[in-house]
């Protein structure tokens, strides 16, 4: 249960960290437009912010690591996704006001909106890393597969995303949806009790 | 095996010239005859310039013959080649003499310059976000910027934004920023047609060079609908919509004002009048068919569809 749970938590923090990327494109390009720069502006913060997250999350997984805290991170990004629903165009076109140079003022932008949820997001694959490894012979298998599913999320996060949901839905309405996806398998992984 | 060669060529040609720097000329000549003589790589494309016999075209892809942004034709550069500028100039039928135009998108800069050749005094802002584009149009098109004309390199949307919070008003805008395989989403919104609309002094003109195929079509026609609730909607290969901020002109008035254009129009080689059948206004398009916002923008893949 355990395994499987933080297999989970990791495949679905890898598709709903790349949902969230391509739906920013989305959300900025009205604003600074969709150049390529703008591109950039949030790939950059993504990247950044997943860096910072995986030394996070590492830290963290130190200090006595529980499914039930992988679920609490899962939650947290989720949370941090809001901001995005409740001013999202409001502060991005106060910031294009106050900066005229849509490649500072994208990525700025970008920062404010994606930073925090990507960060936590990045905590989750050195966290669940920690808790599937049981001895150092078989530490490199358990994280290859921890990679293997984290970035294979990704890849269908990007597909189903860009491909279909896009076409289905409201930008606002994936986000909640992927919010509440986030929210239930915390709220699981929460109620796991701790492995002796 | 010929055409291994021509493929063959055909990657050759932008490789020579990436090689050979940014702007290197280069030479082919492929089936239709259309022999590229200029390739120029930007941050978001390669525009390319191809002559057959008389007539000299700017493309962004190397399937010239479906993809052409603008043609000029070398040996009476006043005609205008294709139909899409034709009927975008027709917008001067529902506003005679603009003293301000905004123009979304450059080309080989056909629009901005015919307006200047009949429109005295008018101003004309363009605005293009490639500016190999504007490289291009200055160097094999004739384009000219000057007291008149000035174009800022800038995303359309943005610039529209920014106009707006500076309070700017134009009597005529001209969207011309889509490519036949690729649509900037974000210019095909309610969001964004209700912000040029702001843009527009009091019965100021929208024209908008769009499409008229897929089912896009829907999509496209009930967001303008949404924002412009009647249109012209004139179909010719392109689909250019004209609406207004304000009442549409009756049929009348189209008519009579078209007649100060007959000479100058028949100049760049087509017939004024000829254009006044096209302005029709009764809605073809499916109209359950979803509005396109900020929020619901698929519109690269709803043009995939079917």
């Amino acid at each position: 249960m355990h395994t499987v749970l933080t297999y989970l938590i990791a495949g679905w923090s890898g598709f709903f960290v790349m949902a969230v990327e391509l739906l920013g494109g989305r959300m900025l390009a009205p604003t600074f437009g969709s150049s390529i720069y703008v591109w950039g502006a949030i790939i950059t913060v993504f990247m950044l912010a997943l860096s910072i997250g995986y030394l996070a999350g590492g830290r963290w997984s130190t200090h006595d690591p529980t499914v039930r805290r992988l679920g609490t991170i899962l939650i947290a990004a989720a949370l941090s996704v809001m901001p995005m629903l409740a001013v999202g165009v409001r502060l991005l076109d106060a910031i294009a006001a106050a900066i005229p140079d849509p490649r500072f003022g994208s990525l700025l932008a970008s920062a404010a909106l994606f930073f925090v949820p990507t960060l936590f997001s990045g905590m989750v694959s050195p966290y669940a890393v920690r808790l599937l490894v049981q001895d150092r012979a078989t530490s490199g298998r358990h994280a290859g597969q921890l990679y293997f599913v984290s970035t294979f999320g990704s890849a269908a996060g990007t597909l189903a995303t860009s491909f279909y949901l896009v076409l289905l839905m409201e930008v606002n309405t994936i986000l909640l949806s992927l919010l509440s996806i986030s929210l239930v398998l915390g709220g699981i992984a929460l109620t796991v009790r701790k492995r002796c | 095996m010929r055409s291994a060669n021509r493929r063959a060529r055909r990657l050759l040609v932008p490789l020579v010239s990436v090689l050979l720097g940014f702007a290197g000329p280069a030479c082919s000549v492929d089936a239709q005859g259309m022999k590229l003589v200029h390739s120029q790589r930007s941050l978001y494309r390669d525009v390319l310039v191809y002559e057959t016999r008389n007539v000299r075209c700017m493309c962004f892809t190397r399937e010239c013959r479906v993809g052409r942004q603008s043609c000029m034709d070398l040996e009476k550069p006043d005609r205008i080649v294709m139909n899409y500028p034709q009927m975008m100039l027709a917008a001067l039928y529902a506003k005679p003499a603009p003293s301000s135009v905004l123009i979304v998108g450059l080309g080989g800069g056909t629009i901005p310059r015919a307006l200047k050749q009949i429109v005295p005094n008018v101003r004309i802002d363009v605005v293009e976000i490639d500016p190999a584009v504007v490289d291009v149009a200055k160097r094999h098109f004739g384009f000219v910027e000057d007291a008149q004309v000035r174009t800022i390199e800038a995303d359309g949307r943005v610039f529209v934004k920014r106009a707006l919070r500076e309070g700017r008003r134009y009597d005529l805008v001209m969207l011309d920023a889509f490519d036949h395989e690729y649509i900037p989403e974000h210019l095909l919104t309610r969001e964004f047609l209700a912000e040029v609309k702001g843009l527009l002094a009091p019965n100021g003109i929208l024209a908008a060079n769009t499409f008229s195929s897929s089912r896009l079509y829907d999509h496209e026609s009930v967001t303008y609908a949404a924002v412009f609730p009647t249109f012209f909607n004139l179909k010719k290969d392109n689909r250019v919509i004209i609406a207004s901020n304000g009442p549409l002109p009756s049929a009348e008035q189209l008519q009579s004002n078209s007649k100060r254009f007959e000479e100058a129009f028949r100049r760049f080689g087509f017939s004024a009048s000829g254009m006044l059948p096209l302005f029709k206004t009764k809605p073809d398009w499916d109209r359950d068919a979803r509005v396109l916002t900020d929020q619901y923008s698929p519109a690269n893949l709803l043009n995939l569809g079917r």
